[in-house]
C-alpha cells in the first residue's frame, strides 16, 4: 500500500469515556497509520468536515452512552449529503449486540464490542481500506 | 517491629528457604518470570518480618480511629456498623429513577446515588441541540425543580442520604435538592448527603466539564462555604480516583492524583479565606476497587495514612474529623466483560471483599451486565446481594482491619504510599495540580498505562477469563438488557416546556441577572443559585448564563 491509511477517530456526543478511543487511536498508530483524534463533545457535523479536510479513508467512532443509534446515523447521513460516502464507517463502545444489526443497516462497516483485541480491529481496517482503493483505482 | 534475635532467626531461615526454592525451580519453573501486581508492582515470592521490619506500629499504623488512620477511622469499623449500601442509579425519567429508587430502598440499600444524564451533567437543558440523543440514557434528565421534586417524591430526605454524581452544575443540583427538601417540611440543617463537585478529574479523566479551572474552582469554594454555615452534615466533595483509574492508571496513580487534587481544593479554599479545620471535616473521597485484592487492601489503607499526613503536617489540621480520609468505593467497570457476563458477579464479590478489608465507608457494587447496557433490576438486585453476602456471611466485618500485619498487604502499603509521594512530590514542583493539567502530565501518565494494560491483555501476559483465554461462543441476542427509549427525550422536552410556560419568568428572569451579576463580582454564589432554582429557573438556563459570564473550557487533547 503506498499511502497511509488515514484515519479519524472521533469522540460524538456528550460522552466523557475516551479510555478507549484513546488506546485504539495509539495502536492504529503503532500499526503505521495517520491518525486524527477529534478530542470529546463533537458533533457530527463536526466529525464529518474533520474527515472530509483531512482527507480520511475512515471514521472510528467510540461511543458508550447510549446515544449511538443517533450518532452513527447523524454521521452516515451527513457523509451521503457531502458526497462522502466512500469514507467508512466503524465503531465500538459499550453497544449491545441486539444495536449492531441497525447500525450496520444505516451503512456502517463494523462494530467491536468490549474486549476486541486491537489487533482485530486493524486487520479489519487495513482490508476495508485496501477494498475501498481498489474500487476507486 | 521485630527484635534483632527475632530478625536473625528470619535472615537464617531465608537461606534455607532460597535453597528450597532453587531446587523448586530446576524441577518445576514459576507460572511466569516477573509477578506484579495488576498495578504493576513488583511481587516478591514470599515477604517475612524483614520486609515490614522498617515499619512503626504506633507511627505508620496505629489504632483504628487513630491517626495517621491507616487501620480505619472509626475505632470498631463494621462491628458498629456496616458502610452505606448505595447503589448508584438514575435513568430516563425522574418517574422511572424514583421508581428504581424506591426498589432499592425496599431492597436494603441504606443510602440514594443519582445518576444523570450527559446533558444534565453538562448544563444543557433537555431541550438543547447539544442533548440531541442523550436525554436520560446514562442516567435521569432533570432539568428544573419540577423535575426533582418528582425524583425524590415519597422519600424523606431527612432520613435518607444522598450522593449525586454532578460536577461542573454542583450548585444547580444541590440547590434543587435543598429546595425539594424545604417543600417536604426538612430544613437543610437536617440534610445528608453527598456531592461529587470535583472538577479537576474531570480535565484529567471524566469529561464532563463546562467552565474553565478558575471559576470551576470558585463555585468548589462557595459550594464549601455554604455548606459549612448552613448543611453541616454534607459532604461538600467526593475527590475521586474511581474515574482516574477507570482511565487506566495503576493503582498507585490512583492514589496519587486524587490526593493531589485535594491539595488543589485545600489551597484554594484556604487562599478564599475558609478554615481547613472546618471545610476539612466535609471532604469526601472516591476510589475503585479493582481486581488485585491485595493491592487494593494496601491501597486504601496507604491512602488514609497520606492524607492525615497531608492534612496534619502540610495544613497544620487539628481536627480529627478534618485529618480523617473518609471514602466511598465503586467496584470497577473498567473489569468487567461483555463475554460471560455472569463471571462479573464473582468479579464483583472479589473487589467488594477488597473494598471492605480496606475499610470503606460506603460502596457501590456494579450489576453483571454493565459492560452490555444500564443494568435490569434483578442484576442490580444481586449486585446488592453480593454486598450484604459479604456484610453478614462473610466473617470479614467482625474484625477491624483484619489484614493488618499480612507482610504482604503492609509492604505493599509502604509501596504504594511512597510511590504517591514521588507523584506528589513531582507534581507540587511543577506548581501544583492545575499547572500539571494544563501540561497534560496526568492525563498522559494515565493513558501510557492504560494502553500498557490493553497490550499486556493482546500479548497474553494478563488474562482475562472469557476474553483472551476460557472464551466460548455466545449467542448475546437473547440477553435481556435495559433499553431506554427515544421517545424519553420527546416527553422530556414537552414537559420542560410546559413548566416554563407555568412559572413567573418574570421572577426567573430576575434571578438570572442576579446570578450573571453575582458571577462578575466575588459574591457567594450559592444563595443567588438557590433562589433562581425555587423559582423554576432551569438547569440550563443557570448554566447559560454562568457560561456567558466564565467562558467554557477548552479540552487539552493529549495523545
Amino acid at each position: 500500500m503506498d499511502r497511509k491509511i488515514r484515519v479519524v477517530v472521533a469522540k460524538p456526543g456528550l460522552d466523557g469515556h475516551d479510555r478507549g478511543a484513546k488506546v485504539v487511536a495509539r495502536a492504529f498508530r503503532d500499526a503505521g497509520m495517520e491518525v486524527i483524534y477529534t478530542g470529546l463533545r463533537q458533533t457530527p457535523e463536526q466529525i464529518v468536515a474533520t474527515a472530509i479536510q483531512e482527507d480520511a479513508d475512515a471514521i472510528g467512532i467510540s461511543i458508550l452512552s447510549g446515544a449511538h443509534e443517533y450518532c452513527f446515523k447523524a454521521i452516515i447521513d451527513l457523509l451521503k449529503e457531502k458526497n462522502a460516502s466512500d469514507i467508512i464507517v466503524f465503531g465500538g463502545g459499550v453497544i449491545p449486540e441486539t444495536d449492531y444489526p441497525t447500525l450496520l443497516g444505516f451503512g456502517a462497516g463494523a462494530i467491536f464490542g468490549p474486549g476486541t483485541p486491537t489487533t482485530e480491529t486493524i486487520a479489519w481496517l487495513e482490508k476495508a481500506v485496501a477494498e475501498k482503493r481498489a474500487k476507486e483505482a | 517491629m521485630f527484635d534483632p534475635k527475632q530478625l536473625q532467626d528470619v535472615a537464617e531461615g531465608n537461606k534455607g528457604y532460597e535453597e528450597a526454592v532453587t531446587k523448586a525451580l530446576a524441577k518445576n519453573p514459576e507460572r511466569k518470570e516477573n509477578f506484579t501486581t495488576g498495578g504493576g508492582i513488583p511481587l516478591k515470592r514470599t515477604y517475612t518480618p524483614e520486609d515490614i521490619n522498617g515499619v512503626d506500629y504506633a507511627k505508620d499504623l496505629g489504632f483504628p480511629g487513630k491517626y495517621p488512620y491507616t487501620r480505619g477511622v472509626q475505632p470498631t469499623m463494621y462491628r458498629g456498623r456496616f458502610w452505606t449500601m448505595r447503589q448508584y442509579a438514575g435513568f430516563a425519567t425522574a418517574e422511572d429513577s424514583n421508581r428504581r429508587y424506591r426498589y432499592l430502598l425496599s431492597q436494603g440499600t441504606t443510602g440514594l446515588s443519582v445518576a444523570f444524564d450527559l446533558p444534565t451533567q453538562i448544563g444543557y437543558d433537555s431541550d438543547d441541540p447539544m442533548a440531541v440523543g442523550e436525554c436520560g440514557k446514562v442516567g435521569v434528565a432533570i432539568d428544573s425543580l419540577a423535575d426533582a421534586e418528582i425524583l425524590f417524591d415519597q422519600i424523606p430526605l431527612d432520613k435518607v442520604s444522598t450522593s449525586m454524581t454532578i460536577n461542573a452544575p454542583a450548585s444547580v443540583l444541590l440547590s434543587m435538592y435543598i429546595a425539594v427538601a424545604e417543600k417536604q417540611g426538612v430544613p437543610m440543617s437536617a440534610l445528608s448527603g453527598t456531592i461529587q463537585n470535583d472538577i479537576l478529574k474531570e480535565y484529567i479523566a471524566r469529561g464532563t466539564y463546562i467552565f474553565p479551572p478558575k471559576p470551576s474552582m470558585r463555585l468548589i469554594t462557595d459550594i464549601f462555604e455554604f455548606c459549612s454555615g448552613n448543611i453541616p452534615k454534607w459532604n461538600t466533595i467526593s475527590i475521586s480516583g474511581y474515574h482516574i483509574r477507570e482511565a487506566g492508571s495503576t493503582a498507585i496513580q490512583e492514589v496519587a492524583f486524587t490526593l493531589a487534587d485535594g491539595i488543589a481544593y485545600i489551597e484554594a479554599a484556604i487562599k478564599s479565606g475558609q478554615d481547613p479545620n472546618v471545610f476539612g471535616k466535609r471532604l469526601s473521597f472516591f476510589f475503585n476497587a479493582h481486581n488485585d485484592f491485595l493491592e487494593e487492601v494496601a491501597k486504601f489503607r496507604a491512602a488514609r495514612k497520606i492524607w492525615a499526613k497531608i492534612m496534619k503536617e502540610r495544613f497544620g489540621v487539628t481536627d480529627k474529623g478534618a485529618q480523617m480520609l473518609r471514602f466511598h468505593t465503586q467496584t470497577a467497570g473498567c473489569t468487567l466483560t461483555a463475554q460471560q457476563a455472569e463471571n462479573n458477579i464473582v468479579r464483583v464479590g472479589i473487589q467488594t471483599m477488597a473494598a471492605v478489608c480496606g475499610g470503606t465507608q460506603s460502596l457501590h457494587t456494579n450489576s453483571l451486565d454493565e459492560a452490555l447496557a444500564l443494568p435490569t433490576d434483578k442484576s442490580v438486585r444481586i449486585a446488592l446481594r453480593t454486598q450484604q453476602i459479604v456484610a453478614y456471611e462473610s466473617g470479614i466485618t467482625n474484625t477491624v482491619d483484619p489484614l493488618a500485619g499480612s507482610y504482604a498487604v503492609e509492604a505493599l502499603t509502604k509501596q504504594i504510599e511512597e510511590g504517591a509521594w514521588e507523584y506528589i512530590n513531582k507534581i507540587d514542583e511543577m506548581g501544583g495540580m492545575m499547572t500539571a493539567i494544563e501540561k497534560g502530565y496526568p492525563q498522559k501518565h494515565i493513558q501510557d498505562a492504560a494502553y500498557q494494560y490493553q497490550k499486556s491483555i493482546e500479548t497474553g501476559d494478563r488474562i482475562i477469563v472469557g476474553v483472551n483465554k476460557f472464551h466460548i461462543d455466545e449467542d448475546m441476542s437473547e440477553r435481556k438488557l435495559l433499553k431506554v427509549d427515544a421517545s424519553v427525550g420527546v416527553n422530556q422536552i414537552k414537559k420542560l416546556r410546559e413548566m416554563k410556560e407555568k412559572r413567573d419568568n418574570v421572577k426567573v428572569k430576575d434571578c438570572l441577572e442576579a446570578i450573571q451579576k453575582g458571577a462578575q463580582g466575588e459574591d457567594n454564589l450559592m444563595p443567588l443559585i438557590l433562589d433562581a432554582v425555587r423559582h423554576y429557573a432551569t438547569e440550563g438556563e443557570i448554566c447559560g448564563v454562568l457560561r456567558g459570564v466564565f467562558g467554557e473550557y477548552k479540552e487539552n487533547v493529549v495523545l
